[in-house]
């Protein structure tokens, strides 16, 4: 099994106090469609809104997420699945996708040497 | 090979490199005991024994063995795929180059690298960039491959639709890299062109009811029928109004345009079937100047409504001199010579050339000759281009 961090994405400032009630029905279900479709969430987060973010750079530091954009990381998990296309399969029917989307990136794996 | 050998792999970089092990292992045991009865099978075998050595020394197996690799009961099944089985291992290596995930440049440069063994050199030049920039894209592609695990497979049915319409570009990328080859002495690379006919054919068995492969499978066939005909004894390339239609592949044409229909019938035609329908009014046409061409222009007026490219819009206008004579022609040209995207076509100055060469105004298709000269890298187009340009500068 690959293992893969889902980051989802949605318009800022992603407050899950303001998830609509269907968003949430269908985030109850998301979990057993993970299983059905063969994979595993170890662990995952959402995020307080987005306002509530600092940023650094250099010594400067600010207000605001690192990168200012129309939507921002409104949370993470960390997905196994068999491969890639199982891991997509899953990320699609993540209900971020409907008014925002989420990126899948495997987990970096030191190499075997 | 290289699939067979990527099975047992499931690693590219290691397969690619076991296949190149296995070929200087051959230069040295044919040279000592002579070329075994079955070369093809002692360089597959070698190969994928080498492939198991690799994975053994490495102990990659534990990490590498689950990408790309088929359950172990794939292995057993090791006769050759006769060409309908389907799906082969090639084609599935196809639909792997081809993932969503992957871009569209590095799904075309993966599958000429990896399906049909081009020359890291040859694509970068095919696509006018430098080899390094290649080789670092191909190589991005395949640790892409590698780190998300995409999978070694032909999509399921369900996942097929959306993954057809970088299959269908990238074979037919392919065909016309072999079809007329970018560069080197020959105008044709035949290995390309029959790999990509037997790709599509493969694919029509995999989804028999998708018009676009069938259009694809059309296009190709009706395309190649020519083959005989492109050029003459001596290598000189020969136009579609020189070619000998007499010598043209009628049992191909028949096929295409059997297939041509049967995309039309189902009420939904794309690129390829489109491209395909004017293919089969030249393939039917008994000579040049009998071309159905008002029909071939409002094909081209369907095509260009669902693939708005400049390339298409200026085989329109090599149509339309044919039915509203060359000036109009040179008109719709010089409008898209305004294009950048045509900046580097040596068909725009070449096309521009032949029309002021049929209005009779050969000092300026001198001049169009020359700068399509500049543009161009076969041997066999420049030897056509430069015989013109003689020819105007005579006449002028």
């Amino acid at each position: 099994m690959a293992q893969y961090a889902v980051l989802v994405y949605s318009p800022a400032p992603a407050d899950p106090m303001d998830l609509t009630p269907d968003y949430v029905a269908l985030l109850e279900r998301y979990g057993d469609q993970v299983t059905e479709l063969g994979g595993q969430i170890l662990t995952g987060f959402a995020l307080q809104p987005s306002t509530t973010a600092t940023a650094i750079r250099g010594d400067l530091v600010t207000d605001g997420p690192f990168i200012e954009a129309k939507e921002v990381v409104a949370g993470f998990f960390i997905l196994e699945a068999p491969d890639l296309d199982v891991a997509l399969k899953i990320a699609k029917l993540n209900p971020a996708t409907i008014d925002g989307g989420v990126e899948v990136r495997p987990l970096f794996q030191p190499p075997a040497e | 090979m290289l699939a067979a050998t990527a099975r047992v792999a499931g690693d590219l970089d290691v397969a690619e490199e076991c296949v190149q092990d296995a070929y200087l292992a051959a230069l040295a045991a044919w040279a000592r005991d002579g070329v075994p009865d079955k070369p093809g099978a002692w360089l597959t075998a070698t190969a994928k024994r080498k492939a198991l050595d690799v994975l053994r020394r490495e102990k990659v197996f534990r990490t590498k063995m689950p990408l790309l690799v088929e359950p172990a009961e794939a292995e057993t099944t090791d006769e050759p795929a006769g060409d309908d089985a389907v799906p082969d291992d090639r084609l599935r290596l196809v639909f792997t180059c081809c993932h969503p995930a992957l871009a569209r440049e590095a799904q075309v440069a993966l599958t000429l690298r990896l399906v049909c063994g081009v020359a890291t050199g040859d694509i970068a030049r095919a696509f006018l960039v430098s080899e390094t920039t290649m080789a670092a894209r191909v190589t991005r592609a395949k640790k892409k491959i590698a780190a998300a695990r995409i999978p070694y497979r032909v999509p399921e049915a369900a996942e097929l639709p959306e993954r057809l319409d970088a299959v269908l570009t990238v074979i037919h990328l392919l065909f016309t890299t072999g079809h007329t080859a970018p560069t080197g002495a020959g105008l044709v690379r035949a290995d390309l062109v029959d790999r990509a006919v037997h790709l599509t054919r493969m694919l029509l068995a995999l989804m028999p009811d998708e018009p676009e492969v069938r259009g694809l499978l059309a296009l190709l066939l009706l395309t190649d029928a020519r083959r005989a005909t492109r050029t003459d004894d001596s290598g000189r390339l020969l136009v579609l109004e020189e070619q000998d239609r007499s010598r043209w592949d009628r049992a191909a044409i028949a096929e295409g345009n059997q297939l041509v229909l049967g995309a039309f019938r189902t009420g939904r035609v794309g690129r390829y079937a489109l491209q395909a329908a004017i293919a089969s009014l030249h393939a039917v046409a008994p000579d040049y100047a009998a071309t159905d061409w008002p029909q071939v222009v409002r094909l081209y007026d369907e095509l260009l409504k669902r693939w708005p490219s400049p390339v298409v819009a200026l085989n329109r206008a090599v149509a339309v001199s044919m039915v509203d004579g060359p000036a109009a022609a040179l008109a719709d040209v010089d409008l898209l010579a305004a294009d950048p995207h045509l900046a580097g076509y040596h068909y725009l100055p070449a096309v521009r050339a032949d029309l002021l060469r049929r209005l009779d105004r050969p000092a300026e298709a001198a001049d169009a000759y020359g700068a399509a000269l500049d543009l161009v890298d076969n041997e066999a187009e420049r030897a056509f281009l430069t015989a013109r340009l003689t020819e105007v500068s005579e006449a002028g």
